[in-house]
């Protein structure tokens, strides 16, 4: 079983999720449409590329947006939230060692103790997002059964993974459902709305080059988030 | 299928429809009909297969359902935090479900999806700068607006609109006669102040081509004396063109992008036929975006610009300020508070925050900034032709709590509002809430402030 898993199972979510990130990604530019969306895309162009980076900068730095800045409390759970997602499992000692075993590669790792404070920091703050969903009514009536199922899909690992780390029995049960938890999120994230872990910044790039091209960007200095 | 004889699917081409739909008064038939009006399923899902594309698509998708953008949006605020006003939940609840049911959608849905579309959003676009995906709810609704008029569900005064800008290439039924008569009629009315003034009319090769708000020579034709005062202070070398001399696109508010392309087409047709070096427009948001910002775009100009460079009335100004063309008289400066209403057209939606800024810096002596203000500021509650739909006249008196409060707030009682929308929601505003404002356009202002040059002088 664990052969299986570790073996062609992860070749295939892997290459599931790195295939459908990159499809996600030539579809959305090849679904740009300069009439359509009233955007000069490939003329004045450097002033679409200012705009497409700093609309994606003000937004990936911590209260680097005046939106950021007006939800202290939801910034701080978000980037918590999105920081330990994707350091945790690609700098994780273990997931290298791996690496290391089966690819003949290793990237940089984190320790062990900081590698839990990330994991335990994203369950609390995906507590906290799933108590907000609930509590306020402006996202309650936003929320869908879908939403709570995809978040449930990427904080699995990080629960399956901890309990099999801090050897709670059966271990060898934890540790095969760490990984196809894992590995369900890998193929989950090109079908589902996941995919704004690319999407996000072809979404910010678009509207960045939207104002950056067509809406001020040439006459002012541009819009400030 | 049944169509209305006022309410269906055919845009208004011809005077007897226009005219037929004028005598409805208030449109009571129009909506009427309109509860009993057929959807051809067909035609939006092909409308929607051909141009909903993964800009809006992906927006439609990854929306995080987090809720950020309801604070963006003044009518969620003024409505007492309504989860039913939350941007996000109104686009998923209309455009997300035509696209999900792939146009198998009921004549319900689409009123709903008509009310929403214009009577919960202006279009101002705010609710785009406060998501973290970028997902601009008003570029959406707009989109809805044109879905929502090929299948005949748009507010009766949008439809009229649409039809006179089909027909006379105007907001109004002004013809060319009435246009080129209210503008030697205004030369007249101010002779005697300025002996050689002019509004020259289809003259060649001038510096400025001036082009307005078809309300301005049908209701308010001293704004068009006051453009020409100015010009002629400043030494403008500029004229009007005797056709193509309308900004403004009630067709772009209706969702009728056939109609604001023959617009913008007719302005663009007097630019070619005139050869200006620029072109000013009026002091007014949604005709600078319609024909500055969007309208390159319906027209088809590859350069994503008009065919010569153009100037919002407040450019304009503000550069003519700087250069020195135009001086004002410090002791006739604005002494008392004074605060300026941020266009979201011309705003957030086209960058001149720091011309607005410039010209407050010259003519006032106590500006007063909206908190928030410049590309943040909030919609003046009647932008996306909500001021001229009876059916919503409720919720835009509600949504203008938002801007009373923020006026209210800066302390000032002369809000400066360089745009026709904005001037009128600020007017009703008063009327509604009575606080006690006043409200100019910056042309009055200027003319009360400015030094006449010693050649001119002889003519007062
Ligand atoms: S802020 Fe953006 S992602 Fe969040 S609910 Fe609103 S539209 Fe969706
Ligand atoms: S565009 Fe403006 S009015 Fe419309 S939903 Fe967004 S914030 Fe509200």
């Amino acid at each position: 079983m664990y052969n299986i898993v570790t073996g062609p199972m992860a070749w295939l979510s892997f290459l599931i999720f790195f295939i459908g990130i990159l499809l996600r990604s030539i579809m959305y530019i090849k679904g740009l449409d300069w009439r359509l969306d009233r955007v000069t895309y490939t003329k004045n162009v450097s002033y679409g590329i200012r705009g497409a980076i700093k609309s994606i900068f003000f937004w990936i730095i911590p209260f680097g947006s005046q939106s950021w800045r007006n939800n202290p409390g939801f910034t701080i759970l978000v980037f918590t939230f999105h920081a330990g997602l994707l350091i945790t499992p690609v700098f994780l000692l273990g997931h290298n060692i791996l690496l290391q075993e089966r690819w003949g590669i290793s990237l940089f790792t984190i320790s062990e103790t900081t590698a839990d404070m990330l994991t335990i920091a994203v369950l609390v703050s995906a507590l906290f997002l799933l108590l907000r969903r609930f509590s306020l009514p402006e996202v309650r009536i936003l929320t869908t059964s879908y939403d709570i199922l995809l978040l449930c899909i990427s904080i699995l690992p990080f629960l399956t993974g901890f309990l099999a780390h801090t050897q709670v029995p059966p271990y060898n049960f934890w540790l095969i459902t760490h990984i196809i938890s894992g590995e369900i999120w890998l193929i989950a994230v090109p079908f589902t709305k996941l995919s704004h872990i690319i999407l996000f910044f072809m979404s910010r790039a678009q509207l960045g080059m939207d104002f950056g091209i067509k809406r001020g960007g040439m006459k002012g200095g541009g819009i400030t988030w | 299928m049944p169509e209305g004889t006022l309410c269906n699917k055919q845009p208004v081409n011809t005077k007897e429809q226009l005219h037929a739909l004028l005598a409805d008064t208030r449109g009571t038939l129009y909506y009427k009909e309109m509860e009993k009006l057929d959807i051809d399923q067909e035609v939006l899902r092909d409308i929607i297969r051909k141009t909903l594309k993964s800009r809006m698509r992906t927006w439609l998708e990854i929306c995080a359902h987090c809720g950020l953008c309801a604070d963006s949006c003044f009518f969620y605020l003024s409505n007492h935090k309504d989860p039913k006003q939350v941007p996000s939940y109104k686009i998923q609840s209309t455009l997300g479900e035509i696209v999900k049911r792939k146009g198998d959608v009921d004549n319900a849905l689409m009123r709903y999806a008509m009310d929403t579309a214009w009577g919960k959003c202006t279009c101002c676009n705010r609710c785009g700068m406060y998501c973290p995906f970028g997902i601009d709810m008003g570029v959406m609704f707009s989109y809805l607006r044109g879905v929502c008029f090929s299948q005949g569900f748009v507010p009766w005064e949008m439809k009229i609109g649409s039809g006179m800008h089909r027909i006379y290439r105007a907001q109004m039924d002004i013809t060319t006669e009435d246009w080129v008569d209210t503008c030697e009629w205004m030369v007249e009315e101010n002779q005697d102040e300025w002996p050689k003034l002019e509004i020259p009319i289809d003259k060649e090769n001038a510096d400025i081509i001036y082009t307005v708000n078809a309300r301005e020579p049908k209701h308010y034709p001293e704004d068009l004396g006051d453009a020409a005062i100015l010009f002629h202070i400043a030494g403008e070398n500029w004229t009007v063109p005797s056709e193509g001399w309308e900004e403004t696109s009630l067709a772009m508010f209706a969702g009728d992008w056939e109609g604001s392309r023959l617009q913008v087409k007719s302005v663009y047709d007097a630019i070619e036929r005139l050869k200006p070096r620029k072109m000013v427009v009026t002091e007014c948001g949604h005709a600078y975006r319609a024909t500055v910002i969007e309208g390159p775009y319906w027209t088809g100009q590859q350069s994503g610009k008009p065919p010569v460079e153009t100037l919002h009335y407040v450019e304009w100004v503000a550069d003519a300020l700087r250069t020195g063309k135009l001086k004002i008289d410090p002791v006739k400066k604005i002494k008392e508070p004074v605060t300026y209403q941020d266009s979201c057209n011309y705003i957030r939606n086209a960058g001149l925050r720091k011309d607005a800024r410039d010209i407050m810096g010259y003519i006032a002596e106590d500006f007063r900034e909206m908190k928030p203000c410049g590309e943040h500021n909030f919609c003046c509650g009647g932008g996306g032709g909500l001021n001229g739909i009876g059916r919503y006249r409720e919720q835009r008196n509600i949504g203008q709590k938002v801007k009373r409060d923020q006026i209210l707030e800066t302390g000032a009682k002369l809000v400066i509002t360089p745009c026709h929308n904005c001037w009128d929601a600020i007017r009703d505003l008063e009327e509604t809430y009575k606080i006690g404002i006043r409200w100019s356009f910056i042309k009055p202002l200027l003319l009360g402030m400015v030094i006449v040059p010693e050649h001119l002088k002889g003519e007062e």
